[in-house]
């Protein structure tokens, strides 16, 4: 579509970029319809054409963020939906984190907004004071009811029912170090423990640990690493992400360094479309530009590593599972067909939910942050999901399982555990039920 | 150079009460319902024809047929310009507003109302995208006919007012043929019902006319459209052709002989690049033109009739015929075709032209299409419903170069004016809208408008609704 930036304005290297995504949109309107945002509300501009066009005008005219803009934006799941829909290969991820950052350094939020983003970037990237927030919040949950209806307060109170009613202690699996491989090694990579996963449910790292090395892969968990850094990303805190980008960056490359790595593997497929991008998020760094790629291109969700070491086909078993794809994992990561391709093989039966384009409305801090909206994509994915009548439901993302799991009884698993307990580990917890 | 295509001025009348206007309208509608702040309206200023753009005075987006009414009754006594707008995918300029105007969306009214498999037919509200109709009823075996390329995420209201076709539409016809009934919300706020559940009604065919009117005669919100149960099976079958001259007598000689398959789309080299580029779906990349064939029914069906076609192909150089072996690439074939447009995107803007011609002529008229645009010093790629001779050449051009804009308008008036001296016609489903309304007198006497214009002042006298388009500003009627 047509631009007028001036030479002035394309000398920012950030609006530049913009630019050049915007002249790929042709307008053509075809991303509307897998909009989630779109397909709840109606209204073009809680669409990405729609946001598209408001950044265009913001950034065109040089203006600082406004409340209208503002609230379409914040209305966005950064689901990229719409990525995998774009004929024209319009770069919806990069502008919109242009415009997410634009409106952190342009736009002075109401104070509770400020309250409630500061107390989430300050708590959530960090496993100990997020461990902490866990164990009060199971102490307030019974405030939650009333938290919510003071309109002040009313994301607390979110925030407390979304907590899940006990947690698992600091788990093992967290402690740096290497775990040797428990047959003839083949292979080496380091594994991401991140920040909120191995509070909410050690479990998945701990099955992954246990599946890779006992298929011969060594399994590093890096000195120094932690959050990948999207949480804060997405609220547009860019400095606070890249702080986490680089350190992560620092760390991998010395494990790259001191011994080689074949992959980075990564269990949250949130996290994994964040550390895909330290390559372009770092890219205007001369320190980190080049070893920000490395780390990029090593970077694969546990499903697409173990995609590569040609699993064994097993015995069908009488479990069906309702595989839902995280949007980090179909649209962010363009992963649609591995996940479902290592169940089968495992044994299991895979059943596709309908509409398993939408978000399921967790999207990293957007069911805090846009509950209303959030409610109604969960129970439209509940009802999508449940119609298939699975006894499982299997995922690659802590947020959709937190998120998912709230709003059904059907136990929601992360695809490797069951692949884990498919190939020789024990049964996950809560399918006790199932043979 | 020509010049810009124009937009009735804004009544200063209206503009001046705008505020006035913003109160009323928010007092007729639910909270959320309507746009009003000036950021917000600028995403409404085009849709898919972006060469031109108008901020619309307000946004309405209505959650009812009531709340339509409300509007139009308020916008007819105060003389508001309507615009109606659903998916804004128009190619055509139909749902760009004029800035004294109130754009009526219908994005909300998106709900199945009724499915109806004893008399196969489906009720939807004027939102519902028409793949939604085919995919709220493909388990139980039906689909609805007519496919825009943009079905995705077109609703079946737009397709209604531009009487839109699609690639199989060769075979089950456009949406006039498909759609059985509306509920139609006049410009005073009256609400009609026209048709019914079968294929014709009693009484003046007022469906028929409302079925292609581009919103001048009132705002569908409600339809009853046709469903059709799926074939037994259904295989696209690739042709590439040496020269887009063989490919376009090819189709000639099948659709002479009397042969209609579901489907037959054309590509020249550039488009199959382009859809190449984006759906990975294997089309043959060292053939300068390409014909989908889509053939269904049994396997016998398609076998016999897919024998005829290969025959007719050998008979006009083909050099490469590839059958889709399986579910998923039949999708991905269909996925290149249909994102043809917006994968244009990522080598260039584009104007695209929707002319219609005698298949007789499908041959010349690719040749001097080819020439004129090549006489502007720009390119095209044709991407088109050969079977039906409803052509899509889309010039591609740099929107951000005033002078190539220009150039590329020139070309596309040139394009369409060859088209109808050839026989054919301006529009084959994208509508009139505001691309092609002042070429309307290359096509029609002016008596023949004066006619069109009759009618359409008995269900609009005061020209209230999608006033701009469709028809020249010069030689209209007198306010």
């Amino acid at each position: 579509m047509q631009t007028t930036f001036t030479a002035a304005q394309l000398a920012d290297p950030h609006v530049a970029e913009s630019e050049a995504i915007l002249r790929k949109c042709v307008h053509c309107g075809f991303c509307t319809a897998t909009c989630p945002t779109y397909v709840t509300l109606g209204n073009e501009l809680d669409s990405p054409r729609g946001r598209i066009y408001l950044i265009k005008d913001m950034l065109e005219n040089g203006r600082a963020a406004d409340e209208e803009v503002v609230t379409h934006i914040d209305r966005c799941l950064s689901c990229l939906a719409c990525t995998t829909t774009c004929p024209s290969g319009v770069d919806y991820m990069h502008l919109i984190d242009h415009a997410r950052i634009h409106i952190e350094e342009t736009y002075r939020r109401p104070l509770k907004d400020r309250l409630v983003r500061a107390v989430l970037a300050a708590v959530l990237p960090y496993p100990s004071r997020f461990r902490l927030a866990m164990r009060a919040a199971r102490l307030g949950k019974p405030l939650a009811g009333a938290l919510k209806r003071i309109p002040f307060l009313k994301t607390f109170g979110v925030m407390l029912d979304l907590a899940p009613p006990s947690a698992a202690p600091a788990s093992d699996s967290t402690r740096p170090g290497k775990r040797p491989a428990k047959t003839e090694k083949r292979g080496r990579v380091a594994l991401l423990t991140g920040c909120a996963q191995p509070v909410l449910k050690p479990g998945i790292n701990e099955a992954t640990i246990r599946l890779l090395t006992r298929l011969g892969i060594e399994v590093e968990v890096s000195a120094g690493e932690g959050c990948c850094g999207a949480l804060v990303h997405h609220m547009g805190r860019e400095e606070q992400a890249l702080v986490s980008a680089r350190r992560n960056v620092d760390v991998w490359t010395r494990a790259i360094d001191d011994g080689g790595l074949d992959a980075i593997v990564i269990t949250a497929s949130g996290c994994g479309t964040t550390i895909k991008d330290y390559g372009h998020m770092l890219r205007l760094d001369p320190l980190y530009a080049e070893k920000a790629a490395r780390v990029s291109a090593l970077a694969k969700d546990v499903t697409e590593y173990l995609a590569t070491l040609d699993l064994p086909r097993l015995e069908p078993k009488r479990v069906s599972v309702a595989y839902h794809s995280a949007c980090s994992m179909q649209h962010g990561q363009k992963i649609t067909m591995a996940p479902k391709l290592l169940l089968k093989a495992a044994g299991f039966t895979v059943r596709d939910p309908a509409e398993g384009h939408l978000c399921c409305g967790s999207a990293g801090t957007y069911n805090i942050l846009q509950p209303e909206i959030s409610a109604t994509l969960k129970a439209r994915k509940v009802k999508n999901i449940e119609a298939t009548k699975a006894d499982i439901i299997a995922t690659g993302n802590i947020g959709c399982i937190t998120q998912i799991a709230t709003g059904t009884a059907i136990p929601i698993l992360h695809t490797v555990e069951l692949l884990d307990w498919a190939y020789g580990g024990e049964k996950p917890e809560g399918i006790s039920a199932l043979s | 150079m020509p010049d810009k295509i124009a937009f009735l001025p804004p009544k200063k009348s209206v503009l001046d009460r705008r505020d006035i206007i913003v109160a009323d309208l928010s007092d007729l509608l639910p909270k959320g319902c309507l746009v009003s702040e000036p950021r917000g309206l600028v995403p409404f200023e085009t849709d898919a024809f972006i060469a031109y753009r108008n901020v619309p005075l307000a946004v309405a987006l209505p959650e009812t047929t009531a709340q339509v009414a409300a509007i139009l009754k308020y916008c007819s006594r105060y003389d508001i310009p309507v615009v109606p707008r659903g998916a804004g995918t128009s190619l055509s300029g139909g749902a760009i507003p004029q800035s004294d105007a109130v754009v009526i969306g219908l994005s909300k009214l998106s709900r199945i109302l009724d499915v109806d498999y004893a008399n196969r037919t489906a009720t939807v509200q004027a939102g519902v995208t028409n793949l939604n109709i085919s995919e709220a009823v493909s388990a139980d075996g039906y689909f609805y006919a007519p496919d825009p390329s943009s079905q995705l995420a077109c609703t079946i209201g737009g397709n209604i007012g531009m009487n839109s076709g699609g690639a199989h539409c060769l075979k089950y016809g456009v949406t006039t043929n498909n759609l059985l009934g509306v509920k139609l919300v006049l410009f005073d706020g009256t609400i009609i019902d026209l048709g019914g559940k079968a294929l014709d009604a009693p009484g003046l065919d007022l469906l028929g006319l409302v079925c292609g009117s581009e919103g001048q005669l009132g705002i569908v919100t409600e339809a009853t459209v046709r469903l059709i149960a799926k074939p037994e099976g259904a295989r696209p079958v690739l042709f590439g052709f040496q020269s887009s001259e063989e490919a376009g007598s090819c189709v000639a000689e099948i659709i002479g002989t009397g042969i209609i398959p579901v489907a037959i789309e054309f590509m020249d080299k550039p488009a199959i690049e382009i859809c190449e580029a984006f759906a990975h779906a294997g089309y043959p990349m060292d053939v300068e033109a390409l014909l989908i064939v889509e053939v269904e029914g049994s396997e016998a069906e398609m076998d016999a009739m897919l024998a005829s076609i290969i025959a007719i192909a050998g008979r006009h150089g083909v050099s490469t015929i590839r059958e889709s072996q399986s579910a998923n690439e039949a999708a991905l074939i269909w996925k290149g075709r249909k994102s043809a447009f917006g994968a244009t995107g990522r080598i260039a803007d584009y104007i695209c032209m929707d002319g219609t011609v005698p298949l007789s002529q499908l041959s010349y008229v690719l040749r001097k299409t080819g020439e004129i645009v090549a006489r502007h010093g720009l390119r095209v790629a044709n991407v088109f419903h050969a079977g039906d001779g409803n052509m899509h050449p889309l010039i591609l051009y740099n929107i951000n170069d005033p002078e190539d804009a220009a150039r590329a308008e020139e070309a596309g008036n040139e394009i369409l004016k060859l088209c109808v001296d050839a026989g054919g016609c301006l529009t084959g489903e994208h509508g009139v809208g505001i691309e092609k309304r002042d070429l309307m007198l290359h096509q029609f006497a002016q008596v023949d408008l004066d006619q069109q214009m009759t009618v359409r002042a008995a269900f609009d006298p005061h020209w209230i609704m999608n006033p701009s388009k469709v028809f020249p500003l010069e030689g209209r009627p007198a306010a």
